[in-house]
């Protein structure tokens, strides 16, 4: 037996699990209109290569990856592009999102020019890596990042490839069944990935509710004599399906804060992308269609093998659902899924379970605002915590909107699992007012990096301008250095007009002296007046004297001053 | 259609604090009987005298604070506050004492500071030590146990002496009255008694605390421990504040055991046992990390003796919870759990939001 380990926290939830695994997977109805979002995953969104109008066929490529991290979208049934246009999506923003819009035509025709791997083995890595990317192969757990990009070791030695099949949300059953139903591909897979990966031994794991999961994997691994592979099962506690949470579990390593399990040797995909790539070398399949779990208050709670770009409603309908009774609709599980605004929007790579109606869950919270408490500072929510987080501390400084404080207790290491929710008994909605803090701080970091470009292009302008006069300026020295040898004689000639200056301005002085105190209109006056102006006059000088001598002195340096 | 779109998580486990407080409730129940058995209908008609205070001095605040008053009034912990604090008085107390002290503990400890979650100090602790200043001659009219009984002092006498003051059998409460088994040790060891002279020499003393007492203090302890086991209370603050106390107690009684009285003497003596399961733990006053409870909890332990042993008063226990409530702030800030992924053997993590701190 292999030593597991634990992490802080989590919480046991009801797991209601039962319901939707009574019957096999089987495909969904085809519906009339698939709507495929360019972005379905994390990254740049793909481009559309197709235009409105065109004839599309099953698996043809029709949007391709931007940039490195991005993956491309590909029709996931036959029929003709009558939209590239935004269309509600499932989006916490509640904002439409582009998507290209294909009636289906039913014939499901396959796109030809596919090409399969027969022998993995036989090709490089890098090709497995560029035929997975090709296929469009996102992180089916959830997340959704490009698996091509998980599965390049880069620089590090992988020790662990680790298959996560913990599915510890409750009502979400398509992992598990994709392990009872598909275990041999599941591994085959496994063994791909691996491959691509150059990875020294893997291990799945499964949590030990999943008993039948459990023992399928263990029989197709001894049959396939597959020993670098263990199946271990662990403990059925939310969250261990966490990327984080599972390494730490099967390993006992903690993947370091801001780091990436590659950091430690080790690398996690879901079962669900190990299924998808075995289809994509096998069958040259790219990701069209996925296990998806209908729960909830719907008739015929089931898995579904569903066309990405199916409307949700469609699927709802399908297992008995009532279009005019919904409440809620979650897409997820109910710890961490996303609650849906429009039922219209598509099922994505990342859409593992659509949860249908409010009355689902332990104890259903209608509208939490009006029922949270002031928080009693328990503790509970830090011994639920599987980060080790104080969640009644960052609450208490995201209320305040202290974001410096709430960094300081390490914010930005939330998970946003809900544990603490889930066990609060004031009933606050915690993991909401994570999220408020978190974006607040993005917005606050996204405009701080905006002020500091203008600072930067405004002190760089600044420095362009010092720079073109200092510039000027030596070259106006050295043409006046160039013109200098040649300058003796105007030199005398300078210094005779400085002369002629300097007597001009001497004899304005003596002029304006004799002239200042004078008034202007002297003429025809009586010799009484005269008399009066020049005794006025005599007293004027005596009391001007002062000021003019200090106006002169005033005056006069600056015109010593001038050349 | 129209789709509720809350923020996750959709599901709750259904624990709310008025369930928490319920229980705690519930947990002194064991305590208050035998505590009746002992020393009379006194405590039961406290408890009623406090908790209908509570109410009404919670309802009055929240009213004039223009909060909602159906959801605080039924939280349970104005309730709570009323029976903890009127488990600290006498049982013979005036029914003033208890009024003005459930009043004062939650207008002014908890009300004005802002209300449930918002007080720094235990409430009850508050009042009773504002009790304790105020009025210490009735703060320490003590009766000695199953005298009610003897003297059969039904619950309409006990209603008349705390409404009216006046006994039954041309009794009076100064006739009646005694000291507690902690003030006796003290007080006589001031006389230069050893503590074996005391303890032979008063029969109010059983075998670890006082006689009577320590048997409501083995039903605080069982109703402490289904706490625990309910997960309402953590173990930390319980275990650390006993512990330190017999450490602490346990030291000095080997240096000199006539000067000094036995480490369980200390445990079940006096309020201990309340303390470390009911009153430290109050979490809205208390330190709130796992570790930090720890010290908050020894703190407590070694504050009770000191004032038990070298102080003025005979119990320390509600000064010890309102010195080491002021200190909680300081030792949640210094004693944060190490945040997963921050071990220290790790090279520095770029992290995203630019913060390293570790702890």
């Amino acid at each position: 037996m292999r030593r597991l380990f634990q992490f802080h926290g989590g919480v046991h939830l009801k797991e209601h699990k039962k319901d939707a695994m009574t019957q096999s997977v089987q495909a969904a109805r085809l519906p009339k209109q698939l709507v495929l979002p360019l972005q379905q995953h994390i990254g740049a969104p793909a481009e559309a290569i197709v235009a409105v109008g065109d004839k599309v066929l099953k698996g043809q490529l029709i949007a391709r990856p931007a940039s490195t991290i991005s993956a491309p979208v590909h029709a996931s049934s036959s029929g003709t592009v009558v939209a590239i246009a935004n269309h509600p999506v499932s989006h916490p923003s509640h904002l439409d999102a582009p998507c290209i819009i294909i009636d289906t035509d039913g014939e499901e025709r396959w796109h030809t020019d596919r090409h399969s791997i027969t022998n993995y083995h036989e090709l490089p890595p890098e090709k497995i890596r560029a035929h997975i990317r090709d296929a469009g192969i996102v992180g089916m757990g959830g997340a959704g990042f490009p698996a091509h990009i998980k599965l390049t070791p880069g620089d590090h030695v992988v020790d662990t490839l680790i298959l996560n099949g913990a599915e510890c949300e409750p009502y979400i059953t398509c992992d598990e069944m994709l392990l009872r139903e598909r275990a041999l591909e599941v591994i085959v897979g496994l063994r791909i990935m691996r491959y691509a990966l150059q990875a020294k031994r893997c291990i799945i794991g499964v949590e030990n509710n999943k008993a039948a999961a459990f023992r399928a994997l263990q029989e197709q691994v001894r049959n396939t004599g597959a020993d670098f592979i263990d199946v271990i099962q662990v403990p059925t506690v939310y969250p261990t399906g966490g990327e984080k949470q599972l390494i730490q579990v099967l390993t006992g390593k903690e993947v370091p804060a801001g780091g990436l399990p590659l950091d430690i040797g080790i690398v996690c995909h879901n079962v669900g992308t190990a299924y998808a790539v075995y289809r994509a070398i096998e069958f040259a399949e790219p990701l069209i269609s996925r296990y998806v779990t209908v729960a909830g208050s719907v008739a015929h709670a089931r898995n579904l093998e569903v066309l990405i770009g199916t409307p949700v409603i469609d699927l709802i309908e399908e297992c008995g659902g009532n279009r005019n009774t919904l409440s809620r609709v979650i897409l997820g599980g109910p710890m961490m899924g996303t609650a849906l605004h429009n039922v219209t929007a598509p099922v994505t790579k990342t859409t593992n379970c659509i949860l249908v109606n409010s009355t689902i869950g332990d104890v259903p919270l209608p509208s939490r605002d009006k029922h949270a408490m002031p928080c009693i500072r328990c503790g509970n929510c830090a011994t639920a915590c599987p980060i080790d987080l104080l969640p009644q501390q960052l609450y208490w400084y995201a209320h305040a909107k202290d974001f410096d404080k709430v960094q300081d207790y390490h914010l930005f290491d939330c998970i946003e699992c809900g544990c603490c929710d889930y066990v609060c008994p004031s009933q606050i909605p915690l993991v909401h007012y994570f999220r408020y803090a978190k974006t607040e701080i993005w917005a606050q970091q996204h405009e701080k990096a905006l002020a500091d470009i203008a600072r930067e292009r405004h002190q760089f302008r600044e420095q362009r301008l010092e720079r073109e006069k200092r510039e000027k300026q030596e070259r106006h020295k050295k043409k006046r250095a160039a013109l200098k040898p040649a300058g003796n004689a105007a030199n005398k000639e300078d210094e005779a007009k400085k002369a002629a200056i300097q007597a001009a301005m001497e004899r304005a002085k003596t002029k304006r002296e004799n002239n200042s105190i004078k008034p202007k209109n002297t003429q025809n006056l009586t010799t009484e007046q005269q008399q009066q102006i020049s005794e006025a006059d005599t007293r004027r000088t005596e009391l001007n004297k002062g000021i003019i001598n200090k106006q002169d002195v005033q005056r006069n340096p600056v015109q010593d001053s001038k050349p | 259609m129209n789709l509720d779109t809350p923020s996750s998580p959709h599901i709750h486990s259904g624990v709310h604090i008025t369930g928490m407080m319920a229980r705690v409730c519930l947990a002194l129940v064991p305590a208050i009987i035998a505590y009746t058995w002992f020393f009379g209908w006194g405590l039961i008609i406290n408890i009623l005298i406090a908790v209908a205070t509570a109410l009404c001095a919670e309802a009055l605040m929240l009213r004039i604070r223009q909060r909602p008053i159906a959801p605080f009034l039924t939280d349970g912990s104005a309730v709570l506050t009323g029976v903890l604090l009127a488990f600290c008085l006498p049982p013979f107390s005036p029914w003033w004492i208890t009024v003005m002290g459930t009043a004062f503990a939650i207008i002014v400890a908890k009300q004005l500071y802002g209300g449930l979650g918002y007080n720094p100090f235990n409430p009850a602790m508050v009042g009773y030590v504002m009790l304790l200043i105020s009025f210490p001659l009735e703060m320490t009219q003590w009766v000695p146990p199953n005298i009610v009984n003897q003297l059969q002092i039904g619950f309409l006498d006990t209603l008349n002496i705390i409404f009216t003051g006046s006994f039954p059998y041309l009794l009076s409460i100064d006739a009646l009255s005694m000291a507690t088994p902690l003030d006796t040790v003290k007080t006589e060891l001031g006389l230069n008694l050893t503590v074996s002279e005391i303890v032979r020499g008063n029969a109010i003393f059983g075998d670890f605390g006082g006689v009577g007492w320590e048997w409501v203090g083995n039903w605080i302890l069982l109703g402490g421990v289904w706490l625990i086991y309910k997960r309402i209370i953590t173990w930390h603050i319980p275990l650390a504040l006993m512990g330190s106390l017999f450490v602490i107690s346990f030291f000095f009684f080997m240096l000199d055991p006539d000067t000094y009285a036995s480490p369980m003497f200390h445990l079940f003596g006096g309020a201990t046992l309340l303390a470390a399961f009911f009153i430290a733990t109050d979490p809205v006053s208390a330190s709130t990390t796992p570790r930090g409870r720890i010290f908050y909890g020894i703190g407590i332990g070694i504050l009770i003796y000191v004032i038990r042993t070298w102080g003025s008063y005979p119990d320390g226990v509600a000064f010890a919870v309102l010195l080491m409530n002021m200190a909680a702030p300081t030792i949640d800030y210094y004693t944060q759990p190490r945040v997963f992924g921050y071990k220290k053997n790790y090279e520095k993590p770029s992290s995203k939001s630019g913060d390293g701190g570790n702890t």
